[in-house]
């Protein structure tokens, strides 16, 4: 069965946060959400989770006690420990007590909290903090598994610990759909949703997204002047700029787009619509 | 410090809920004292029983405001009445004089009359003498009638400003979005929430019963199954003020600052420490819609003067209507948090599918 959200429009007072955006969530798959911040990510997997209803559109979601939702922040209760999070969390689901040590040992051995679950979970850092709230997330293996930013704000060891559950959940069979602002991340997802202000900018795998920019990358040697300044950006230490079909070729060297480049050119060009009223 | 000033002065500006209690609590403050807060008794309601009754009540001086004059009356029934908390005070009258008859769990009345009947000498006009017998709590303790009221009082401080902290707490932690997500229902998250208040409440009260006997001897005259089910409901009206406040606080500084403003009115309009017969009219309404009110009544009634629950029905009877709406509210607001957040002037009905 797959999950997810067709068409779903929420809005806010005058202020539209998610406009018409469709996202499809298969079992055993990874689905990503990207985008900038004020995107409209955490609006679609709160709408996903069922902690919001939308204005319009079709939701597609198991019962609310096969949906592991992680909200953004840890969802963790900082004033119980590492295992009276889990039971608490497990026994709301109707996980046995008992039960719960023998689903969680793995996992909390893997990511090295296997000698904290007397510790209470205020005490753990940020980024432990969160891998425990994904465990929780995922103890009573939901069929629908939903993160709001799960690697946020977190180190490379604590993202890979973090990557390695949720692929865990995944091969278990549940639909994992979570955010994240960081495209190096998102191209391990098996599909992702761009999302831009709101609205959807591309939906695919993430070589299709690459493969579906319209027009020229080229990487520049230096930050681009003229016309072109408003096509350009830096990653890393070096410039890239995009050439819209039809445009003339000008300098530099033609690369392939990744997925980093896919979603800037995809914002550009919006951006560029909605000033120009237009293609550029 | 410029800097410091402005940023503060901002930063004021914004919480408006503090702002606002900062300019209002003052007032509050001052109409509460000024209209609320008097140990004198101005007018002493009494009950006159006896052969001579209808002769001593046309002679009875201010402050004391005759309600019934009864010929055919007794001491057994004036008692009666004093227990049951109809009067404070009652002049069974014989052919020798009159017996004054007080309830010691109406301290300041009592010592009102005291007074009184000292400034005349021990003698009612027509030269009739007079005796005084002090009921309930003859040695006239303070301690006697404020054990049953600190027992209230703890009630409501476990049950509202404790409270209050809980669903602001799981607000703040980010969690209650995940609560909503689960497989609860709003009832489920609601008692869960207040169960554990409810017992350290419901212990708390016990010590206190316990520790007012054993160390300042207050006495526990009523039926101990009366009291138990009078803080039941008391307990529910204020678990049900610290849900609602609760859930209506953004941060567990307004829910504080809400939950002493729903106290202090109590606190000081309830009887438990002014006596109600000594407010102005005006102020003396408020206390009679405020539960604490009818929970002082209970406890003193049931500790010291050992009133059944038939005389103590109409104080269960008001407990449970304010019990009534406040719990209404605080479920409606808590299910309004649970339910998934919905918003008006939709476009088109969207369809949930459960897959």
């Amino acid at each position: 069965m797959t999950f997810g959200v067709r068409g779903v429009t929420v809005r806010f007072g005058d202020h539209v946060a998610l406009d018409d955006v469709t996202l499809e969530a298969p079992p055993g798959r990874v689905t990503g959400v990207v985008g900038g911040d004020g995107s409209g990510k955490t609006t679609l997997l709160r709408v996903l989770a069922g902690a919001l209803s939308p204005d319009a559109g079709e939701v597609r979601r198991p019962d609310p006690g096969r949906i592991g939702y992680l909200a953004s922040g840890s969802g963790t209760y900082p004033d119980l420990t590492v295992d009276e999070n889990l039971v608490f969390v497990a026994t709301a689901y109707g996980v046995h007590a008992s039960e719960v040590a023998r689903r969680s040992g793995g996992y909390l051995e893997r990511i090295g909290l296997a000698g904290a679950r007397d510790r209470l979970a205020g005490h753990l850092s940020g980024g432990m903090r969160q891998r425990l709230g994904v465990i929780c997330a995922m103890v009573h293996r939901p069929e629908l598994l939903v993160l709001d930013e799960p690697t946020t704000g977190i180190d490379p060891v604590s993202r890979a610990d973090l990557w390695w559950l949720i692929a865990r959940a995944a091969a278990g069979g549940a639909a994992v759909v979570l955010s994240t602002s960081y495209l190096d991340e998102a191209e391990r997802a098996a599909s992702l949703l761009v999302l831009d202000r709101g609205g959807s900018l591309a939906a695919g795998t993430p070589e299709e997204i690459a493969a579906a920019v319209p027009g020229t990358v080229r990487r520049l040697r230096e930050r681009p002047g003229g016309g072109l300044a408003g096509r350009a950006w830096r990653r890393g230490a070096r410039w890239f700029a995009w050439e819209p079909p039809g445009s003339p070729p000008g300098e530099g060297e033609v690369v392939r787009p990744t997925l980093h480049e896919a979603v800037t050119v995809a914002a550009l060009a919006r951006e560029l619509e909605a000033v120009g009223g237009g293609a550029p | 410090m410029w800097a410091m000033i402005v940023k503060e002065f901002r930063q004021l500006r914004r919480d408006r809920r503090t702002l606002a209690m900062m300019i209002f609590m003052p007032v509050l403050m001052l109409v509460i004292f000024g209209y609320a807060a008097s140990f004198d008794v101005s007018s002493i309601p009494v009950r006159v029983v006896g052969p001579q009754a209808e002769r001593i009540a046309a002679v009875l001086p201010p402050p004391f405001d005759v309600e019934a004059a009864d010929p055919e009356g007794t001491r057994a029934e004036a008692e009666l009445a004093l227990r049951d908390g109809e009067a404070p005070v009652a002049f069974v009258t014989d052919a020798e004089g009159v017996t004054v008859l007080l309830d010691g769990s109406e301290l300041f009345v009592a010592n009102a009359t005291k007074a009184t009947l000292s400034s005349l000498a021990e003698r009612i006009p027509g030269d009739v003498p007079a005796s005084v017998q002090v009921l309930f709590n003859p040695d006239l303790e303070t301690s006697a009638i404020m054990v049953p009221g600190l027992a209230a009082m703890i009630l409501l401080f476990v049950g509202t400003v404790i409270t209050s902290l809980g669903v602001v707490r799981e607000r703040q932690a980010g969690t209650l979005e995940q609560l909503a997500v689960m497989p609860f229902r709003p009832r489920d998250v609601f008692l869960g929430k207040i169960a554990p208040y409810f017992v350290v409440a419901s212990i708390d009260m016990a010590i206190v019963v316990v520790a007012g006997a054993l160390l300042f001897d207050v006495p526990f005259r009523g039926s101990v199954l009366v009291l138990a089910l009078g803080a039941l409901l008391f307990l529910f009206v204020t678990l049900g003020l610290g849900v609602l406040i609760s859930s209506v606080s953004q941060n567990q500084g307004q829910a504080i600052q809400l939950a002493l403003m729903a106290l202090l009115p109590q606190v000081m309009l309830s009887g438990l420490i002014f006596p109600l017969s000594s407010m102005a009219a005006g102020v003396r309404w408020i206390g009679y819609l405020l539960p604490l009110t009818y929970f002082v009544q209970i406890s003193r009634g049931v500790m010291l003067r050992g009133a059944p629950i038939d005389a103590l029905w109409t104080s269960f009877l008001y407990l449970a209507i304010i019990g009534a709406i406040v719990f209404g509210l605080a479920t409606l607001r808590f299910r309004r948090q649970l339910a998934p957040a919905r918003r008006h002037g939709r476009l088109a009905e969207p369809v949930e599918v459960a897959a």
